[in-house]
């Protein structure tokens, strides 16, 4: 009961995040120094072209009934025209955003399961030489950004060693597979294409991993130190001295709430990781909505910047949504004390 | 309480001097062992010894850099894309300039970008922090907290690439757009403190004495906020240089022919993986002084959880 | 670091273990039933016998065939020993069936945890399952672990401080609780106290400890008639008394942190008689009174007071059942 008090407020919270975040991306974009239609017909354009899209783009109501058709449109997945790609926006986004979720969501699965492994095994052989080893491995993780990992990734298992692909979704020739959810590995399961499935692994991978290294470093550290905290608790030596299996505390009753401080950071961590996706993105030729995002913003594409900035704010909140939900369930005072804080 | 307190003080005879001279000694005794707990962790003093070092460089760069020339608009094509050499320790880029003259003054730019970041995030967060939690659950804190809500609803690189990307590129505007995404982070780090404490014996004896409420809020809240503060400033200011990296990386922040560290790696990503050194000490320069912070911050916030504890 | 202590617990028997708060005690015990988080603990030699058999030498699999029927643990704090993230019946169920020892139905493990919440006391035990420590009182906490613990039918039952964590007049219940079902059960208990008046109404024999060592031992009557180490002694003096005597003094100095205790006897710091000897070698312990193998009359003593005066040897022993 107080679970779904507390997954209300959240949502509640949710819708109110993202109206205020279209409030703003609206704010900014018309602040914008410069004439959006002239930023949009080109300087030699006839002034009555300039005066009907004026009319068209509701540039002569007032501001916030200005803000009322941009809201509408925005919510009908509308966001104009690209002024670079001449193409719908919103078709742009939906094209391209599966690639990056793929992306960022293989990114997720790689940085929790190897913090949750490393996190483990440096708690529980706290202040040994593999602690050590798993420590300075954490720090250079957080220390080095995302660029600098994915070029090393591209020099070294691309170049040097030659395993696995460095550009793009897909090799040259493989025919991507019709499109059901947008994510290659899952459609190409849907149709039974296992050699698809084997090629768009095979490029995930360096991509991925570049993207999940700073949030596996940073999560291997929480969960170490929750881990290594929570094994001197008293209720891990009164489960032991009421018999408890060492299997069954170490399964149950040490890592739940031990995940919980990891969880709890997987939502900035997913943040950071779209962020960088911009880049990595970029440096991988993945064909997704941040390379889309970072050529919108290099060309001051602003309907573009604006529908991608909703996008990734609406993912982000989201995210942030499941997590605090996933938070509540792991740790029962959250959801009893029925609310939790901003 | 209070009455006690004063004629307890008379009846010993201290006079304001006495107790300022014991409150000098009780503060260097803290800031004493504080050190001798700080210089312990081998890991603190790495940290403390690197960015020591990194600035050094930065601000004597003319005179330690062995090429200062190549930092202008400058080409030698004759020594372009020199591995590394006793000449040119990190060896040359595809103009022929010498990569370590200009690591060292693009240290510059990522330690202005930083402490002009944080100059401008720290007192903007924290006073905004202060005030919404010191009038939690009335307007201020609803117009505050909900717009910071706002502002973290967007990844801190996405909305800084965007606002630099809308502005004209260069280190200023960069600037300007990660300060634009950093302030949210303080005004809830101090915003948890202060709710926690507003409600604490001292700030309730100091409303009933009839403090004034900038007087509770600066000199009564604010010293408790102080630690994790430090701690937090110098954590980000590793991540202000990697996201100032970052920006530069792709085009938005520090433009060339100025030696921004990831304008650097940027433009040597060209000549990999033959050239590699045009990339990788700007890279690993970029590493080391994130990692002089990391450390520092790792052991303020050690020093100042054990002193709590 | 612990160091000479000697404990013997015989069947049915209640044990006190009497010493300032951060002694060691709790140390003791949990180091005894091998649940010490190590690292940091560590054990350097001992021996933890329990019906014959070394507990420390025990591998995994042989110690939990003790621990959890054989014999178990109260924890001091009933917050800090119940697991936060976890309903009532997620904790207990394990308990009961690993004492049960046999293949027992989802119903049958409810019931019996029904049955031993019931045995503590606590109202409509079956919505309890269902909650969270949080949503407990620290009574209810208390009687929760109780009844966790006296579910293992254990025939020794290590109590730490019970009740302590909460006030006076459930102190008083949670001991009697603990003594009546204890009696029932006939099982042995260690009470670990720093209360003389806990120890002088619920236990047959108590150990004094000193800075993670023990320095007397003696059945209850002995010692508070003739309390012979000076600690003890200083223990006796500072317990207010409702007659007479005006404020305690209690004992001057503060106790020494046994981490790093000091050299020599560990008391003699703060101790009124101490002499040259004290500070540079370890007391032995002095058999003051008693026969080998006696139950309820040996009285032990570690300080070098007692050296050659009554002119008994020292004793060694392990802690056993």
């Amino acid at each position: 009961m107080n679970l779904l008090i507390f997954i209300g407020k959240r949502i509640f919270h949710a819708i109110f995040v993202i109206l205020g975040l279209a409030i703003v991306i609206f704010a900014v974009a018309r602040i914008m120094p410069g004439d959006p239609v002239r930023l949009a017909v080109g300087s030699r354009a006839p002034q009555w072209v300039v005066d009907n899209m004026r009319e068209q783009m509701h540039l002569n109501d007032p501001i916030p009934v200005q803000f009322g058709y941009w809201l509408r449109d925005a919510a009908q997945g509308d966001f104009g025209i690209s002024l670079v790609t001449r193409r719908n926006v919103a078709e742009d986004v939906r094209e391209f955003f599966p690639a990056t979720l793929e992306l960022a969501l293989f990114a997720l699965t790689i940085s929790l399961t190897g913090a949750l492994l490393l996190g483990t095994i440096a708690a529980r052989h706290k202040d040994k030489w593999i602690d050590n080893i798993i420590r300075i491995f954490s720090y250079l993780g957080i220390v080095t950004p995302s660029f600098v990992f994915a070029i090393i990734f591209i020099l070294i298992f691309a170049f040097a060693l030659d395993w696995l692909p460095a550009i793009g979704r897909l090799s040259n020739g493989v025919e991507p597979p019709p499109r059901v959810t947008g994510f290659y590995t899952i459609d190409s399961l849907l149709i039974g294409d296992l050699a698809t499935f084997w090629d768009a692994i095979r490029h995930l991978i360096l991509p991925a991993l570049a993207l999940a290294m700073a949030s596996m470093a940073q999560e291997a550290r929480i969960t170490r130190s929750s881990m290594a905290d929570n094994l001197t608790k008293d209720y891990i030596a009164s489960a032991r001295a009421l018999g408890v299996s060492e299997g069954l505390i170490m399964r149950r009753f040490l890592l739940k709430p031990s995940l919980i401080p990891t969880v709890s950071i997987v939502g900035m961590d997913f943040a950071a990781g779209l962020g960088n996706a911009f880049l990595v993105e970029l440096i991988f030729n993945w064909p997704g909505l941040s390379r889309y995002g970072m050529n919108a913003m290099l060309s001051k594409d602003l309907n573009a910047i604006s529908a991608v900035i909703l996008s990734f704010g609406i993912v982000f909140v989201l995210v942030n949504l499941l997590v605090d939900i996933l938070v509540a369930r792991l740790d029962p005072r959250i959801s009893l004390s029925a609310g939790g804080g901003s | 309480m209070g009455v006690e307190m004063t004629s307890a003080v008379q009846a010993t005879q201290l006079t304001a001097e006495d107790i300022a001279r014991l409150r000098r000694e009780s503060r260097r005794e803290n800031w004493g062992r504080a050190w001798y707990k700080f210089s312990r962790n081998p890991l603190s003093l790495i940290g403390a010894g690197t960015i020591i070092f990194v600035v050094c460089l930065a601000i004597f760069a003319p005179w330690i850099a062995p090429y200062p020339e190549h930092v202008k608009p400058f080409t030698d094509f004759a020594n372009a894309s020199q591995p590394p050499s006793s000449q040119h320790w990190f060896g040359t880029d595809e103009i022929g300039r010498d990569i370590l003259s200009r690591v060292i003054y693009g240290y510059r730019f990522s330690l202005t970008m930083g402490v002009t970041v944080l100059a401008i995030v720290v007192p903007i967060g924290v006073v905004l922090g202060l005030v919404a939690g010191y009038f939690q659950h009335r307007w201020p804190d609803t117009l505050i907290m909900r717009t910071t809500d706002i502002f973290l609803a967007v990844p801190p690189l996405i909305l800084a690439l965007a606002i630099a990307s809308i502005l004209e590129p260069n280190l200023f505007n960069a600037m300007i757009a990660v300060s634009l995404t950093w302030w949210p982070w303080y005004t809830r780090l101090v915003y948890s403190i202060t709710t926690g404490l507003r409600n604490e014996f001292f700030v309730t004896a100091s409303q009933v004495t009839g403090a004034s409420t900038s007087h509770i809020i600066f000199r009564e809240i604010l010293p408790n906020c102080v630690s994790p503060i430090f701690t937090k400033m110098s954590l980000d200011m590793g991540w202000v240089i990697i996201i100032g990296a970052s920006l530069s990386f792709v085009g938005l922040g520090v433009q060339p022919p100025k030696p921004g560290l990831g304008t650097m790696v940027a433009s040597g990503t060209r000549y990999l993986p033959d050239d590699w050194w045009i990339s990788a000490f700007p890279a690993l320069a970029i590493v080391v002084v994130v990692l002089g912070f990391n450390l520092l911050g790792d052991g303020l916030r050690d020093l100042f959880a054990a002193e709590d504890g | 670091m612990l160091d000479g202590i000697n404990m013997v617990v015989y069947p049915g028997e209640k044990v006190g273990l009497v010493g300032e708060t951060g002694c060691g005690k709790t140390t003791t015990m949990k180091t005894a039933l091998n649940v010490l988080p190590m690292p940091p603990g560590q054990i350097e030699s001992g021996q933890i016998h329990f019906k014959g058999q070394d507990l420390l030498a025990m591998n995994g699999r042989e110690i939990s065939r003790i621990r959890g029927r054989e014999v178990t643990m109260i924890f001091q704090d009933p917050m800090a020993a119940l697991n936060p993230v976890f309903t009532v019946e997620e904790q207990f169920s394990p308990v009961i069936k690993h004492a049960a020892n046999a293949r027992l139905s989802k119903k049958e493990v409810r019931a019996r945890a029904i049955a031993a919440l019931e045995e503590v006391a606590l109202a409509d035990p079956e919505r309890l399952l269902k909650a969270y420590p949080t949503q407990l009182s620290g009574g209810m906490r208390q009687r929760v672990c109780i009844g966790m613990a006296l579910a293992t039918t254990p025939q020794l039952l290590i109590a730490d401080e019970p009740g302590t964590a909460l006030d006076v007049t459930i102190q008083a219940q949670v001991l009697r609780l603990i003594h009546d079902l204890v009696e029932d059960l006939n099982t042995s208990i260690i009470l670990i106290t720093h209360s003389l008046g806990v120890v002088r109404e619920t236990v047959d024999r108590v150990y004094v400890m000193y800075a993670g060592s023990v320095v007397e031992m003696a059945p209850t009557p002995k010692l508070f008639a003739n309390p012979l180490h000076p600690y003890t002694q200083g223990l006796m003096e500072s317990v207010p008394r409702l007659s007479g005597g005006g404020v305690s003094q209690g004992i001057p100095g503060r106790i020494p942190d046994y981490m790093d205790p000091p050299a020599g006897c560990r008391f003699h710091t703060r101790c009124p008689h101490v002499m040259d000897i004290c500070s540079r070698q370890k007391p032995p312990v002095f058999r003051i009174d008693g026969e080998d193998g006696e139950v309820d009359g040996v009285h032990e003593v570690t300080c070098f007071l007692y050296d050659g005066e009554h002119g008994a040897a020292a004793t060694t022993g392990e802690v056993t059942t």
